[in-house]
């Protein structure tokens, strides 16, 4: 009869939700440190306490600041932001593969599955070749930013694309994944056309940005990613109960008070808004839309009010360390952290084969 | 308390699927829906399960349209349990029941949610299997958590398509028995479609005869089960044999290869 208390489902449940909860805090501990370390990491060495007193003068005192200016710089105007963007752009691109996954009930869906990265891409590539003179509507000041303005634009199209198709189709996730490997293909050949009519230059600048990087990190950047994440995360998560009934099908989640319709179309906007954001700033990082959400399924389970969280805090601190590493292991020579991304994604794929993780996969 | 459809033309695409169907599901009672494939039992079921949009008709519950209400309020009184079940390779047992509770939560689960999951999960004896993977159970146990789900959600109508169909005869006496006790003890109305003839005839209150769309007989097992009604909708002849254990519907095998035989030597 104990053991049979023991197996109590309310019991289960809550020592689940007990792990979960120490599995997220831990995370975001983990992820302090990692930005701690990210901070410090760097060829201008500067002591741990002096970065932190920076950080503390910067933020209660910053005239104080004026007399080390090149300790601030470093630390204030080059790392931090560089350390934020990476954080941000690893939470949006994963939340935006979990929630996609959930949608689309699909788990190898991720931001790019859908086309958003081609043609990102593409707009990139567009402003790349003809500069801002095809934009003569964005005001001066805007001149520089024509690449960001560019790939965040198509990036949306993608899924306005998308989302006119399914009007017209329906919204089945078939669908909507078809839909998306098409359009990418299309926007895809876009891309390849630029790259063939262009010169050397440009199409140096092209291929790193389609390797994806931290450079364009400063603090606008900052200001423009923070606050799009931040929303798209509260909406995600607040949809959480939704997208836990669509794992039982649209059939049973319709049955249970779920607008699937709107959910599948509005849950995409978002995930896209909050993906593309990041991907106009930093060009096309790969596999932390996989990896974040499987990595965050295997500790925490299918509950999407403690995955998008997880998977959040899984992303951003894959980024963060991946970027930190890329700009640190050859020193003074940084690597594109989207190539990093790619080789430690596909390592970490084959890893899941071989051990034979048929339910994460399939 | 009646759901009570008046009327009720479905279509998909260009074709209809259902032809003016009229029929109430009355306080506490089970209602069997009996035909052929095809007849439109699943579809019925869907619509009334807010699944397909009806082109004509009204739904009403309790003499209001079930437009009037919202999807929430719609989701608390009426749960479903499909043929076919989708679930992901990953969901956990006690995860998939507790989906059940979706209409009547915010965020957390209280107590009582719990409560709910914790004595639907013992009425369908899964509880010892709260933990595993749905991928890792057999049709039958993952067929009796799904019910579980539905018993979860606390509806005061269920529809059941086809529970049985995954079942050994035992678990399918006991979701039967299940359903029977669920009516009798008043939490609920049952509309189920079956198969089995027999689970009809000795179950139900009322049966609902349907073929091709349309409803060609409604009323108690006896009023509708009859041999003629039999014949003509499932082209199979039929043997009503009484045992110590009442009646039983049984197809006289020997006639029905002989119609097979007769309608292949047509083609």
């Amino acid at each position: 009869m104990h053991e049979r208390s023991e197996m109590n489902p309310t019991t289960l449940y809550r020592s689940g939700q007990r792990k979960k909860l120490l599995i997220i805090l831990f995370l975001s501990l983990l992820l302090s440190g990692a930005v701690l370390y990210a901070l410090y990491a760097g060829s201008y060495h500067l002591p741990f306490d002096r970065i932190l007193t920076i950080i503390h003068q910067a933020i209660t005192d910053p005239a104080s600041l004026e007399s080390v200016k090149s300790e601030k710089t470093v630390v204030i105007d080059f790392r931090m932001p560089r350390v934020l963007l990476a954080v941000l752009t690893g939470i949006s691109l994963s939340i935006a593969g979990c929630v996609m996954q959930a949608l689309l009930r699909n788990p190898l869906v991720s931001p790019f599955t859908l086309g958003l990265s081609s043609a990102a891409s593409f707009g990139a590539a567009l402003a790349i070749v003809f500069g801002a003179a095809f934009l003569p509507f964005l005001p001066p000041q805007f001149q520089n930013s024509a690449i960001i303005f560019c790939a965040f634009i198509l990036g949306w199209l993608s899924i306005l694309l998308i989302y006119g198709i399914s009007r017209m189709k329906g919204s089945s996730s078939a669908t909507l994944i078809l839909a998306g490997v098409v359009i990418g293909y299309i926007f895809t050949a876009g891309v390849m056309i630029l790259k063939y009519l262009t010169n050397d230059e440009k199409l140096r600048e092209i291929t790193l940005w389609l390797m994806g990087g931290m450079w364009g990190a400063n603090w606008g950047a900052i200001i423009i990613v923070a606050p799009i994440t931040l929303l798209c995360f509260l909406y995600l998560e607040s949809i959480a109960w939704d997208l836990n009934s669509l794992s039982a099908g649209d059939d049973v989640a319709k049955n249970l008070g779920v607008n699937v319709n709107r959910l599948r179309l509005t849950g995409l906007c978002v995930s896209t808004l909050a993906a593309s954001a990041c991907l106009a700033f930093t060009g096309i990082i790969g596999f932390i839309g996989l990896m974040g959400p499987h990595i965050g399924r295997m500790l925490i389970g299918n509950d999407n009010r403690y995955l998008i969280p997880c998977s959040a805090l899984l992303g951003a601190l894959i980024l963060l360390i991946s970027d930190t590493a890329a700009r640190t292991i050859m020193d003074p020579i940084e690597i594109p952290v989207g190539v990093i991304m790619y080789v430690i994604g596909g390592i970490f794929f084959l890893f899941l084969i071989l051990q034979g993780k048929h339910r994460v996969i399939t | 308390m009646t759901l009570t459809i008046d009327r009720l033309n479905v279509w998909y695409g260009s074709v209809q699927i259902l032809y003016d169907i009229c029929f109430s599901i009355r306080d506490g009672e089970i209602l069997c829906v009996i035909g052929p494939n095809g007849s439109g039992k699943s579809t019925l079921i869907k619509t009334l399960a807010g699944i397909i949009e009806p082109k004509s008709g009204i739904i009403s519950m309790n003499g209001v349209e079930l437009s009037q209400y919202s999807r929430n309020e719609v989701a608390k009184k009426i749960g479903y349990v499909p043929q076919d079940f989708q679930y992901l390779s990953s969901s956990t047992v006690l995860e998939a029941v507790i989906l059940g509770r979706r209409p009547h939560v915010q965020w957390t689960l209280k107590p009582q949610d719990l409560e709910i999951v914790d004595t639907a999960m013992e009425m369908l004896n899964i509880t010892s299997m709260a933990e595993k993977m749905l991928t890792e159970l057999s049709g039958g146990e993952r067929q009796r958590v799904f019910i579980a789900r539905a018993i979860a959600q606390k509806p005061e109508y269920y529809l059941f398509d086809e529970p049985t169909s995954a079942l050994d005869i035992r678990h399918q006496i006991d979701v039967f028995s299940m359903i029977r006790t669920i009516t009798r003890s008043g939490k609920g109305s049952v509309f189920v479609a079956v198969h089995d003839l027999n689970f009809a005839y000795h179950y139900a209150d009322r049966v609902i005869l349907m073929d091709k769309g349309r409803i060609i007989a409604q009323g108690t097992p006896d009023e509708v089960m009859t041999r003629d009604h039999i014949i003509s909708v499932y082209d199979v002849p039929m043997q009503f044999i009484t045992t110590d254990a009442g009646q039983y519907v049984v197809p006289d095998w020997i006639q029905a290869e002989k119609t097979e035989q007769y309608h292949q030597g047509e083609q």
